[in-house]
């Protein structure tokens, strides 16, 4: 099934792509003067996961509204050129193309998806152009298979193990337990990583993993491992993997009495997850997210508030990522003082504690961010703000 | 006590594939063929339980009921449509078509309600109760009650009523029984209604005791159903309600004992030792090739 709808998307992302073209070529702006600064961006804004890529660029969106509007980049505009990689890998290549060779952009912001940027790369390094990607938590992006580094790839989003490491750091401090149970999907390498990185974080600080268990996806009864955790009575239980198989297995778990915390990643977040779920057996359970809009924190409020009024809608976790990375890039700009791709590179890479939206963010030696995640509970199948969570 | 609960779980999982493998075994028993569009009629009941709790706003039985029924002329309109015009045919073409017709179920499910799971509502309380230290929910006990039920009325009507016995009839042997008068065609469409209705009911309980749904839902508990079959002896009545829940205790089992990612892999050993070693089945008798 999802073989075919790709068939189509790519089918259609070519069709599309030979009309576009002929419009690109025309549009391409000229002002080289230099009183404006080019970033590019290149974002699945049509195709099978537009609704990251349209929730980054309202993000970006606002915020390069809100710099030029106070004056700019050291009194230059930024100027976005954007192109639509129609959530296809060829497409995000050869936009990334066009926008370092025939644009000559500072910086590029994209793709949402880990693929997509991958898919870019190469030519990020080629070209020495900074790329970062608001949303792709794949190692790969900045460190290929080899371990070598990709000198020109940044994120602004987590990796998927950091949310194992704050997962067992909120249940050992915040929860104050000291037994736990991991019980994650075996064939996933988000649900693997979140996993390794919770076991290791929590031994370390001396908590005592009880019982390991795994499931396959697409499975529908849990309750036997789940009596097997259960007779191993650990006081908490990490769950990370996707909602369809979580939203069975947390409305299990407490059929069967295990009334402890439960805890996953982001993989929870759905509205299905209530309905498999339901409200009640979500009570006392958590998740790790990227931010939250009800975080009193004013910088999130000031952002929540100027969102609302541009776009008539709460702002999504991408769409926060996508203004955070243009204000990280921003600060990388400011100093460097220039808008020399290598200078901003070597700028981005000294970035630390800068305050943003989805917390303060350093990059470490691996172009990935360390930064505070939010903790969510489910209150009532609502999504509750619950703490903030400092790496480390 | 561990166990305890364990077999809880495994009976629950148990009967379901009991209830999916009667429909298997009876149709097996009467025309020789292993109708693979069994699991789908399974998921078409579980549907039907979905919209009527949700649209129609029914209470748990009437959707059961009413799931039941839709199956039941669901299972005769396919054996009309599909296999009937095929009954001398060869039984390798009987075979794919029975595959055709699952994956044109499922597939035009696909096509017609979108391949997204959807939750089955929450309508029967979430009680339970603790007996020795094993926590029974009254769903496992709902489960476990109804599928007994309807295995008695099955027997019954197996065995105490007029189409029942033309079953039987049929099923030993078609030709005397059509020269003895028995209206072949209408007592293998009663069979098709009768396994599908019980198909249909093991998707609704499914729904309740499981809550996730989705257009190929039918297609392990299918094959998991065939297989106990298989295990109970294809054919035999008793031997499908045996061979589901031994099925279902002894995944769980597998599961309990740690190797919770072979849980799949033992139902199909299952299969492979008992075609090796006892292809009739638990219950099969060994009737030897007639020439």
């Amino acid at each position: 099934m999802m073989k075919r709808i790709g068939k189509v998307i790519a089918a259609s992302a070519l069709f599309a792509g030979l009309l576009a073209g002929c419009g690109t070529s025309s549009g391409q702006s000229g002002s080289q003067n230099g009183d404006t600064i080019k970033i590019g961006v290149n974002l699945e804004l049509s195709g099978g996961v537009a609704s990251y890529g349209t929730g980054i660029n309202k993000g970006v969106q606002l915020a390069v509204e809100e710099i030029n509007a106070a004056g700019g980049i050291d009194g230059k505009e930024i100027e976005l050129i954007s192109v639509d990689n129609k959530s296809d890998g060829q497409e995000a290549t050869s936009g990334a193309i066009k926008l370092t060779d025939q644009d000559k952009v500072a910086a590029i912001i994209g793709a949402a998806t880990s693929g997509n940027t991958i898919a870019q790369v190469e030519i990020a390094n080629d070209k020495k152009t900074v790329l970062i990607t608001p949303s792709g938590t794949s190692m790969v992006v900045t460190v290929n298979e080899k371990g070598k580094l990709n000198d020109y790839a940044f994120r602004t989003t987590f990796i998927d193990p950091f949310q194992g490491t704050v997962a067992a750091n909120f249940a050992i401090n915040e929860l104050g337990v000291k037994t736990a149970a991991v019980y994650g999907d075996n064939a996933s390498d988000y649900a693997k990583g979140l996993g390794a990185a919770f076991i290791e974080t929590f031994e370390a600080a001396g908590g005592k993993i009880v019982k390991e268990e795994s499931y396959i996806a697409k499975d529908t009864d849990f309750r036997s491992t789940l009596t097997r955790i259960k007779s191993a009575e650990p006081e908490f239980v990490y769950i990370p993997g996707y909602y369809e198989e979580v939203g069975l297995i947390v409305k299990q778990a407490r059929e069967l009495g295990i009334d402890v915390p439960l805890m996953g990643g982001d993989g929870w977040d759905s509205p299905t997850m209530v309905d498999l779920a339901g409200a009640d057996a979500l009570n006392n359970t958590f998740v790790t997210a990227a931010y939250s809009d009800e975080d009193p924190d004013p910088i999130i409020q000031n952002f929540v508030e100027a969102f609302k009024e541009k776009n008539k809608e709460a702002p999504d976790g991408f769409s926060a990522l996508g203004y955070d990375t243009v204000y990280l890039l921003k600060d990388a700009i400011e100093r460097a003082g220039s808008t020399d791709s290598t200078k901003i590179k070597d700028a981005l890479e000294q970035t630390k504690d800068f305050p943003l939206v989805t917390g303060a963010l350093s990059i470490d030696e691996n172009h990935n961010p360390i930064k505070s995640a939010t903790i969510l509970e489910y209150v009532d199948g609502q999504m509750k703000f619950n703490s903030k969570v400092n790496p480390e | 006590m561990e166990w305890i609960q364990q077999l809880v779980n495994g009976i629950s999982l148990g009967s379901i594939y009991a209830l999916i493998a009667l429909g298997y075994t009876m149709v097996y028993g009467i025309i020789k063929l292993i109708n693979f569009a069994h699991g789908d009629v399974f998921m078409v009941g579980s549907f039907v339980g979905f919209y009527s709790i949700v649209g129609l706003g029914l209470d748990f039985f009437t959707a059961l009921v009413l799931a039941m029924i839709f199956c039941a002329i669901f299972g005769v309109l396919i054996e009309r449509i599909a296999y009937k015009r095929l009954r001398n045919a060869t039984r390798i073409a009987a075979l794919i078509t029975a595959i055709g017709v699952s994956l044109l179920i499922e597939n035009g499910f696909i096509f017609t309600w979108g391949p997204q799971p959807k939750a089955f509502p929450d309508i029967i309380a979430n009680g339970s109760f603790e007996i020795l230290g094993a926590k029974i929910s009254i769903k496992s006990i709902l489960i476990l009650s109804i599928s007994i039920t309807l295995m008695v009325i099955l027997q019954f009507i197996v065995h105490k009523t007029k189409i029942g016995k033309a079953m039987r009839a049929v099923s030993h042997d078609n030709e005397a029984a059509r020269l003895m008068g028995i209206n072949v065609d209408n007592t293998i469409s009663a069979t098709f209604a009768i396994g599908s209705a019980l198909a249909g009911a093991a998707g609704v309980i499914f729904g309740l005791y499981y809550t996730k749904i989705d257009p190929l839902m039918g297609i392990i508990p299918g094959i998991k159903a065939f297989v106990a079959a298989v295990l109970g002896g294809i054919g035999i009545i008793p031997g499908a309600m045996v061979g589901g829940l031994v099925l279902g205790v002894i995944e769980t089992f597998v599961n309990a004992s740690g190797f919770s990612l072979w849980r799949d892999a033992a139902a199909f050993v299952i299969l492979i030792l008992i075609l090796i070693f006892r292809p009739n089945g638990i219950f099969g008798k060994n009737t030897r090739e007639k020439v």
